[in-house]
């Protein structure tokens, strides 16, 4: 399973992954005496749970998290990989890295301080990017005196929020990453609250229908043709699976050329497979000796993509430069690269009200607005909301090279 | 009802080959890092699956810092041979008698840091643009902020905190002339998923990694193998030990750990029981406290 962290600066999001990782045990002891001595040195009484993950010498001299810092740890029941993300808004796009492959998002809420404008962003980020699972951990309990009012507040208010948010399932828990509460073990200074722990939360979560196992999807990454003496006529298209249940003896369509054939054999290294699905990695024959390249799409004659020219899509802004007036771009989707101009933004997103601003057209970093993109060829894609994978867009600056938008289909 | 779920090691190998994929579609010239350790040995590996049955489409290269043990250089040659790739080899010692790096002095001298010189002068001789690693982002706390594709300025830098965003499965390889990339296909996977996955897809590995006899010393909690290139200091005594390593460097800086586990089972049972990290025992690491980021940062695998 794959989590993020998200939530304003100093709500401990980097404490609360340390503190999981140390009461779960999966921390060496190497590292622990190398946080303690840092500890010492920076003059404080308790262990910095934080320097787990803040790794960069920057990031340890500010106490602040800058970029996404990956970490790993395993319970009996599941292994989890952890994107610890910055609370700054000037590193949201650090954080939106992190958080475009997770299947859950921990939202980290001061008990104290309540929603603030930090929350609302990263939640409708989160919400954006179809993060399945948000779990709210309100903090600081400690703080708080571990009082329900105080939780229930926070409850209540960020229910009202969320309300406005395309996101299924919420859960809420008390904890204090400080002390250890309701993290890995349960606290007995809150015993008004009967939910689970959160690691009991992580361990036991139902992610198995995250993934589009319906809409057939297989974007070609390269064409693998051996010309050995023992493989001389071996054609096959490697990719990755990207939505979608395959078996040899499918009949399918090749986008956009339109070509029909029939799937002869689908190949995990050298086993021939009965079927295959998303997300796994394999390589392809046709029946038929027919064109298909990198970006072609092989998918059922019965469930086609869109392919068109002209998209509608939720922009993530993560450049200093806005956007320049008839600037053309690098549009990367699947395994396609072409170029893509902005013709039209319709309106900018007011992060904390997620009210439309349709006057204010004027894009900074970080700034969230729908845009109608043209594309010079057509692209094979989905709404986001029916696949990540096909539904999920890049822009690169064609001077810089520099990524410096992300964009979500609609 | 069927049960469309990937165990965690094979999504780990499909986002590992379709990364193998994308450099190879995306780059003109890339290269595997390849020292004959169990990390570099599993990328092999994973390069081998992504593009069966067309033989690997990357060349090896090794930086050869002359402080090998003797196993690894066999072992490396066995595996180049057996994919039948091209290894290329940047020498540490010529760029040492080129004096583009000096040699380091003292009871703890290491050719590690010089190996950074080399490396970034055979990327721009042979027209390199794209290094795969097989650095993991649990090794290490400045490793655990990287990217799966890195990009390196025209002087091979790394700049951690302004990094390109990475989203979704859409890499970003554009860059400018003289500029390259580093990428790192196993960025995820834990030492213990490496050894699982050695387990389970029976790949070979130096004799090393396996309990054996040898003749070292106790330095900075650890067993340093005896070589030609140790300096014995005052009071050092030369024993006879059953030992093993749990990654593999150079033989100056590689210190090994008592164990009596020969079969890979037992390895990685071992594994699981560690309380250090396995770079505990790599003196490169213990230098400072951000040795690895400064190392990284003037482009260091």
């Amino acid at each position: 399973m794959r989590f993020t962290t998200a939530g304003s600066v100093d709500d401990g999001k980097s404490t609360l992954i340390g503190r999981l990782l140390y009461d779960s045990k999966s921390i060496f002891e190497d590292q622990l005496e190398s946080i303690r001595k840092t500890s010492d040195r920076m003059g404080l009484d308790h262990m910095e749970l934080a320097l787990l993950t803040d790794g960069l010498r920057d990031e340890r001299e500010q106490g602040i998290t800058i970029d996404v810092a990956y970490r790993y740890f395993a319970t009996p029941k599941r292994k989890f990989i952890i994107a610890d993300t910055p609370g700054h808004i000037q590193y949201t796009r650090n954080m939106i890295t992190g958080a475009s492959t997770a299947n859950v998002a921990l939202i980290l809420i001061d008990a104290r301080n309540g929603v603030v404008e930090q929350t609302s962003r990263h939640s409708f980020i989160a919400s954006l990017l179809k993060i399945p699972h948000l779990i709210v951990c309100v903090n600081k309990m400690d703080l708080v005196d571990y009082k329900q009012e105080a939780f229930d507040k926070i409850v209540e208010q960020y229910s009202t929020f969320a309300s406005k948010l395309e996101v299924k399932d919420i859960r809420f828990i008390p904890i204090s990453a400080l002390e250890g509460d309701n993290v890995v073990n349960r606290s007995e200074k809150t015993p008004w609250y009967e939910g689970a722990t959160l690691l009991h939360e992580l361990e036991t979560m139902h992610i198995g229908s995250d993934q589009n196992h319906i809409d057939c999807r297989f974007a070609v990454q390269t064409v693998i043709r051996p010309h050995s003496e023992d493989h001389h006529d071996f054609r096959g298209y490697a990719g990755r699976i990207i939505g979608g249940v395959y078996k040899p003896g499918d009949e399918i369509i090749v986008l956009p050329s339109g070509y029909l054939s029939k799937i002869k054999s689908i190949y995990d290294y050298d086993k021939e497979v009965k079927e295959a699905f998303s997300p796994m990695s394999v390589t392809i024959t046709l029946e038929d000796d027919i064109d298909v390249s990198r970006g072609d799409m092989i998918v059922r004659r019965n469930n086609q993509p869109s392919v068109g020219q002209e998209i509608e899509v939720m922009v993530c802004w993560m450049h200093e430069q806005g956007p320049r007036p008839k600037a053309k771009y690098i549009i990367r989707q699947t395994t396609n690269e072409a170029k893509a101009i902005i013709r039209d933004i319709k309106y900018k997103v007011d992060i904390n009200t997620l009210h439309r601003l349709e006057e204010d057209k004027d894009i900074k970093m970080n700034d969230i607005f729908r845009a109608h993109i043209r594309v010079t060829k057509p692209l094979l894609f989905d709404s986001y909301k029916q696949n990540r994978n096909t539904g999920s867009i890049i822009l690169v600056d064609e001077f810089t090279n520099e990524t410096v938008a992300a964009g979500m289909i609609i | 009802m069927y049960n469309y779920t990937l165990k965690h090691i094979k999504e780990l190998e499909a986002e590992s080959i379709f990364i193998l994929r994308e450099v190879f579609s995306q780059f003109d010239k890339p290269v595997i890092l390849f020292s004959g350790g169990k990390d570099s040995l599993v990328v092999a590996h994973l390069a081998r699956k992504a593009f069966y049955p067309a033989k690997i489409p990357f060349t090896f290269l090794h930086i050869d810092t002359g402080h090998n043990f003797p196993e690894t250089m066999a072992f490396r040659d066995s595996v180049v041979e057996k994919f039948g790739v091209t290894l290329l080899v940047g020498s540490v010692q010529k760029s040492i008698d080129d004096g583009r790096v000096k040699e380091e002095k003292g009871i703890n001298a290491s050719r590690n840091i010089l190996q950074t010189t080399t490396l970034l002068d055979t990327i721009e001789e042979e027209n390199i643009d794209c290094a795969i690693g097989g650095a993991r982002r649990d090794e290490e706390k400045a490793r655990a902020k990287e990217r799966f594709f890195s990009h390196r300025d025209e002087f091979g830098q790394w700049d951690p905190k302004n990094q390109r965003p990475e989203l979704w499965n859409l890499f970003n390889a554009r860059k400018n002339f003289g500029e390259h990339f580093r990428v790192f296909p196993i960025s995820n996977w834990t030492e213990m998923d490496i050894w699982q996955y050695i387990l389970s897809e029976e790949i070979e590995i130096p004799s090393l990694y396996k309990a054996h006899e040898r003749e070292v010393v106790w330095r900075n909690d650890s067993w340093l193998p005896v070589s030609e290139f140790l300096n014995l200091r005052d009071g050092e005594k030369i024993e006879k030990k059953t030992i093993r390593f749990r990654t593999l460097g150079d033989i100056t800086i590689t210190g090994g750990i008592e164990s009596t586990a020969v079969k890979m089972e037992d390895i990685v049972a071992e594994v699981a029981a560690e309380r250090q990290t396995e770079r505990g025992n790599r003196a490169d690491d213990k230098r400072s406290e951000t040795s690895m980021e400064d190392r990284k940062k003037e482009g260091y695998f």
